[in-house]
Order: C-alpha cells, then sequence, then structure tokens
C-alpha cells in the first residue's frame, strides 16, 4: 500500500505546526490527524511525521507505543471502548464488555483490544472516561454512550453491524 | 437543608442554552473581559502603583481561590510566583486532562460552556502578560475540543481573541492541543513534555517548576478548567463579594462529582465547606441516598487518588471558636463539611471534587484491586519504585482478588505501597500508594480474611492450584 496524505490533509497539518513555537509540539497533534485518515498510524506515517517536523522517527514512534490511542494496526470500523475503572466497575462495566465479546465471538478473558475478523468491530477496555456519574458508559467511535444497558450493547451491535 | 449554588454552571443545562457565542452573549458573556481590561491602575497606600494587571491579580489572590484541579493551591499565590524578569515569554496552560477516576466536572463546562472557559483564560492570560496559551484536552473527549476550537473561531471573530484584542494592542493566541489516552498528562509537568511532543515523563521538581522552567523552559501557568472559570467570576463579582461564597480559606464553588453506590449520581455545584459529606450523599437534592436496604461502607471523598474513609469514622478537627481560640473537636464522617481543609484534617484530600462511595454489599478487596490495575497501567514508568511497585500491588491484589491470596497479603500490599510514597519524581507515585494503605489500614480484617481464605482453602486441597509467590 503507497502511502500518500492528501493535499488537503497536509495543508491543514502545515497550519497546525504553525500553533506551535517548535515543529516538535505538533507530534501529537499530526499523529491523531493522520490515524483519523488512515485508521492506523503506519511506519510510513512516522517517517512522513519525523520528516515534516525535523526529528528522527523514533522521535515519534516512541509517542506510538506511549500514548494508548494511538495504535499500529487498523482496528474495526466500530470501535467499543468500555470504561473498566470503579465507578463503572460497581455499575457493571465487566458484564457489559463480556457481553459485547460474548456476541461478537471474541474471549472475554483476552484484555488488550480485540477485533472481529470481519474487521467490523474492536472491543477494549479504557481507563475512566470522565463520565463516571452515567456509568457504566462506552465510547463508540467518537460518541460517548452513558447508563449504558444489555439493550443498548445491542442495539450498538446492530448498528455496527450495518456500517 | 443545603443547596446547590450554580455560579460556574448557572447556565450551562438550561433547556436551550447552547454553546455557541450568540448564547453565551446574550447571558453576559465576555462582559467581564471589558471590565478586566477596562480596570485602572491604582495606588496603594504606601505609595506602589499597581498596573491594571496587578490589580486583577490581586483580586484573585484576595479572592482565596484555591486550585479545583487537585491540589487546592492557592491561584492567585501561583501567579505570583511566575518569573516575570526572565526577559522569556510567559504561557498558560489551561489542564483539561479531567482524568482522576471519579471526576466529570471540566467535561461539563467543556461541552456546555466553552466559552465561559475561554472567557476566564483570556483574562487570566491578560492578566499574566501571556501571548500564547493552550488548552490541553484529554484525547477521549474529541466532541469537547471540536468544540472549544468553534469557540475560540467565535472569540477571534468578535475581536475577544487574536491581534489587538478590543482595541486595547493587547494579543493573545490560544490553541487546543490533545492528549492521547495518557493519565500522567493530567500532572503538570507531564503535560507541558507532553505539550512539548514527547512521551509524558513528569519533570522532577527542583528545578522545574513550571513557573520558573515551564513549557520551553520558560515561565508557564497550569490551572485546571473549574478555577480559570472562577477567575471570570471573581472579575465580575469583585474579591470580597466572591470570597463571602463558601467559607473562609475555601471561598467561592465547587463542582463535586458524585458516583458509585448512590441513588442519584451527578455533578453539583456547591459553597465549599457549605454542604458535608453526608448531606452529599443523602439528601434528596443531592445524591439521595444508597439504594433500599443498603448502608454505607466507606466514601472515597477527592478522586480515587485520596485516602478512603470508613463509615463511622470520627475526626479530630481544629475548629475556632467565638473566642478566636483554637479547639479541636469530634467531627463524625458525614458531618465533615466538603472543602479543603476539612477533608485535609480528616487525613485525606478534597482532590478533584470526586466522591465515589461505596455500600456494603462491595468488597474492598476488589474495589481496590480495580483502583491498583488504573495506576499499573498508567504509571509513566520513569521512576523504579512506581514503576515497579504499582505493577506489584495491582498483580498482588489479582492474586487476592481471584482465590490466590495469603493472608500475610496485607503486610505485603502495605510494604510495597510505603516505598513507593515519596521516593519518586512525581505525586503519582502518591496516587497509586494512598488507595493501598488507607485500605488495607482501615479495612485489615477484610484483606486478612480473604487471604486467610484462600490459605485455608488451598491446605484441604480445593483451592486454587497455583501456588502464590510475590
Ligand atoms: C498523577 C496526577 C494527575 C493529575 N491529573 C490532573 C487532571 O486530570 N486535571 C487537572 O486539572 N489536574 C490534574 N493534576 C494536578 C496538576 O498537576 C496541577 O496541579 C493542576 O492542573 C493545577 O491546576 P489548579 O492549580 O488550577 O488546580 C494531576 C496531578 C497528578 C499528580
Ligand atoms: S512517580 Fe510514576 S508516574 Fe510519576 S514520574 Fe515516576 S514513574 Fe512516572
Ligand atoms: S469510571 Fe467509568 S467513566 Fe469514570
Amino acid at each position: 500500500m503507497s502511502f500518500s496524505v492528501p493535499p488537503a490533509l497536509e495543508a491543514e497539518l502545515v497550519e497546525l505546526a504553525t500553533h506551535y513555537p517548535q515543529k516538535r509540539s505538533a507530534s501529537l497533534m499530526f499523529l491523531h490527524a493522520l490515524q483519523e485518515h488512515f485508521g492506523f498510524i503506519s511506519r510510513e506515517a512516522v517517517e512522513w511525521v519525523a520528516q515534516r517536523l525535523g526529528l528522527q522517527p523514533i522521535n515519534v514512534y516512541e509517542l506510538v507505543t506511549f500514548y494508548p490511542m494511538f495504535r499500529q494496526e487498523p482496528l474495526g470500523k466500530t470501535h467499543i471502548k468500555v470504561c473498566r475503572t470503579l465507578s463503572c466497575a460497581l455499575a457493571g462495566s465487566g458484564e457489559l464488555r463480556d457481553h459485547f465479546c460474548k456476541k461478537l465471538g471474541l474471549d472475554p478473558h483476552h484484555h488488550t483490544p480485540q477485533t472481529t475478523s470481519d474487521g467490523k468491530f474492536t472491543v477494549e477496555f479504557v481507563e475512566c472516561l470522565a463520565s463516571c456519574g452515567t456509568a457504566p458508559v462506552v465510547m463508540v467511535n467518537e460518541d460517548l454512550k452513558e447508563k449504558v444497558s444489555a439493550t443498548d450493547a445491542d442495539r450498538i451491535l446492530a448498528e455496527g453491524g450495518s456500517r | 437543608m443545603p443547596e446547590q449554588y450554580k455560579l460556574i454552571l448557572k447556565h450551562a443545562d438550561s433547556p436551550g442554552y447552547t454553546p455557541d457565542i450568540e448564547c453565551y452573549q446574550r447571558h453576559g458573556g465576555y462582559e467581564s473581559l471589558k471590565k478586566a481590561l477596562a480596570t485602572s491602575s491604582r495606588t496603594l497606600p504606601d505609595g506602589k502603583v499597581q498596573s491594571s494587571q496587578e490589580v486583577v491579580r490581586d483580586e484573585v489572590l484576595k479572592s482565596g481561590l484555591r486550585g479545583r484541579g487537585g491540589a487546592g493551591f492557592s491561584a492567585g499565590l501561583k501567579w505570583s510566583f511566575v518569573d516575570r524578569r526572565s526577559g522569556k515569554p510567559i504561557y498558560l496552560i489551561c489542564n483539561a486532562d479531567e482524568s482522576e477516576p471519579g471526576t466529570f466536572k471540566d467535561r461539563q463546562i467543556l461541552h456546555k460552556d466553552p466559552h465561559q472557559l475561554v472567557e476566564g483564560m483570556i483574562i487570566s492570560c491578560w492578566a499574566n502578560d501571556v501571548k500564547l496559551a493552550y488548552i490541553y484536552i484529554r484525547g477521549e473527549m474529541p466532541k469537547g475540543a471540536k468544540l472549544l476550537n468553534q469557540a475560540l473561531k467565535e472569540a477571534r471573530a468578535k475581536g475577544f481573541l487574536g491581534k489587538n484584542i478590543l482595541g486595547t494592542g493587547y494579543d493573545l493566541e490560544i490553541h487546543v492541543h490533545r492528549g492521547a489516552g495518557a493519565y500522567i498528562c493530567g500532572e503538570e509537568t507531564g503535560l507541558i513534555e507532553s505539550l512539548e511532543g514527547k512521551r509524558a515523563y513528569p519533570r522532577i521538581k527542583p528545578p522545574y517548576f513550571p513557573a520558573v522552567l515551564g513549557l520551553y523552559m520558560s515561565p508557564t501557568i497550569v490551572n485546571n478548567v473549574e478555577t480559570l472559570c472562577h477567575v471570570k467570576h471573581i472579575v465580575a463579582m469583585g474579591s470580597a463579594e466572591y470570597a463571602k461564597l463558601g467559607t473562609p480559606n475555601n471561598t467561592g464553588t465547587r463542582i463535586v462529582s458524585l458516583s458509585g453506590d448512590v441513588m442519584k449520581p451527578g455533578y453539583f455545584e456547591i459553597e465549599v465547606g457549605k454542604v458535608t459529606l453526608g448531606q452529599l450523599i443523602f439528601e434528596p437534592n443531592f445524591g439521595g441516598g444508597l439504594r433500599p436496604g443498603r448502608s454505607l461502607k466507606a466514601i472515597i471523598p477527592g478522586g480515587s487518588s485520596s485516602k478512603v474513609l470508613k463509615a463511622g469514622e470520627v475526626f479530630k478537627l481544629n475548629r475556632k471558636g467565638a473566642d478566636g481560640q483554637m479547639t479541636k473537636v469530634d467531627v463524625p464522617l458525614l458531618d465533615l463539611p466538603y472543602d479543603f481543609d476539612s477533608l485535609q484534617g480528616a487525613g485525606t484530600m478534597s482532590g478533584s471534587g470526586a466522591i465515589i462511595v461505596l455500600d456494603d454489599t462491595r468488597s474492598m478487596v476488589d474495589s481496590l484491586a480495580n483502583l491498583s490495575a488504573f495506576y499499573a497501567h498508567e504509571s509513566c514508568g520513569q521512576c523504579t519504585p512506581c514503576r515497579e511497585g504499582s505493577l506489584w500491588l495491582s498483580k498482588g491484589l489479582h492474586r487476592l482478588e481471584h482465590g490466590e491470596g495469603r493472608k500475610a497479603d496485607a503486610d505485603y500490599l502495605t510494604h510495597i505501597a510505603q516505598n513507593i510514597q515519596g521516593r519518586t519524581i512525581c505525586a503519582f507515585g502518591e496516587a497509586a500508594s494512598w488507595p493501598v494503605l488507607s485500605f488495607v489500614k482501615k479495612f485489615r480484617d477484610e484483606f486478612e480474611a480473604r487471604g486467610a481464605a484462600d490459605e485455608a482453602a488451598r491446605a484441604k486441597g480445593s483451592g486454587s492450584a497455583k501456588v502464590p509467590h510475590s
């Protein structure tokens, strides 16, 4: 697969870099933009960011491995992040994640992100999403879903299935 | 019965209130900025002349405003530490990383009333000669980041931001910077490293106090979202009026995040110290009490990093009597006023203002295991005691949670936690240790009973085949 950044995105990134007195600061925002566009951060993306910001690839790669939101392989079209932390756990987020996993044929005992073989869904446990008052909460791609019941979970799966 | 006092959240939840600038201005938005910019300089009784910016900084100091991000440090004092003679630019960063488990108050402001934060920031920047500022928002709030960008764009279009703000000659730019899922970015020096495009490894203090050697090794102010919003209201009301809200040394209002085992979890804005922990949990206009048939077991009072409080505890607090003398009085847990000093007096902290309630159906072992897994996942890994210790704690608790514990685990966990706190670069070390130390100390019976039961089961051969080792 050849790696090419569309001109509109590139222009956006050039503008972004002007937000900082030192270009290196823009690396997180660059990675976000590239991940949004390509779905994950490839080796080429790392090299591209490094080259644009005057860095060594390792300076960028070490960000990809440090920050949990960056990923090095494509994930499912519907990315389900279930909050694992205390208030959500008290409200049943463990059972909720198991429910997602079972319905999708994934292993509930497996704790890192898991993607279905048809590439439609990824399920993962994440830490507190700052919405503990409406526990249990789940992020479905960019949307926060609050007080998620098993019925809500099935609806999320039905919507994702047709995506 | 105590009521909420809505200063910051006055409009956020009103029907029809939208996050755009027109709506904000219809509700008096940006009038405080105009007022701040029109402040005149003044001559103090000792003949010293204060510039208009110094007057506003002085107002913030006199208001008694304490940081709402966790440490409760005086905002005015923090601003006074800024090195103004270095010749380097001064930066301001709004900490919108909101990631302390239990906390969901900044989220409300960011998503429902972003202009309030922007106005508070512009005033704070102007008062501190800041020309470039950032909002560091956690990566998991993509909508919040979009709303903020839109708000900044609207503010620029109206001349509240950018070059020559409202014709005063003052220039300021504010940009949004997104984090990417690491809790340690909430720690201010980790945040600064992250904003510089690096791994969020906190810096050692001294020498790297942000006020002197912060962003790009320049003087930097880091304040929480809620703290910066209060600045707007201090300017609007005047410090004397503002300081009448709340209680002495604990002025103003604060948004409390309440979650866990209550009937009505949610966020409540209160005058600091005017409402007790018991009222927050049990009054119908706050948490509404516990589920039917349940009783209170424990309260985590200020975010997951604060030391847990046990139902029935009584604390000895300092109280100033009518004669001005300090005396010690007994205050039961539920009568603790929710403020910085009372919680500190009770051996814990109000931290980020997040209360997590545990009822009698909950296991303290399992709850602590959940929290320790969080800290094990989030340690940045720079300091050996924190990197290794947080993992050992989590593994030890995982064992205990899954039937492979030992009676001695209570001591084992305490020993590890004691060897983390005070031995690390940043306060994450304490954040990871305090829950363990307090849970085990206050609920030791439960930890030992669980371990002893596992040992007995193994002795009978009916337990797990795995022999735990440390
Ligand atoms: C591990 C750790 C995590 C923190 N997370 C946050 C956070 O998410 N938001 C925040 O405002 N402050 C957080 N803080 C506190 C900041 O370091 C800093 O004190 C605060 O942003 C200062 O703002 P304030 O004075 O207005 O409270 C954290 C501190 C530590 C040690
Ligand atoms: S205490 Fe922990 S989180 Fe803080 S710098 Fe050390 S390793 Fe990192
Ligand atoms: S614990 Fe799940 S959102 Fe905070």
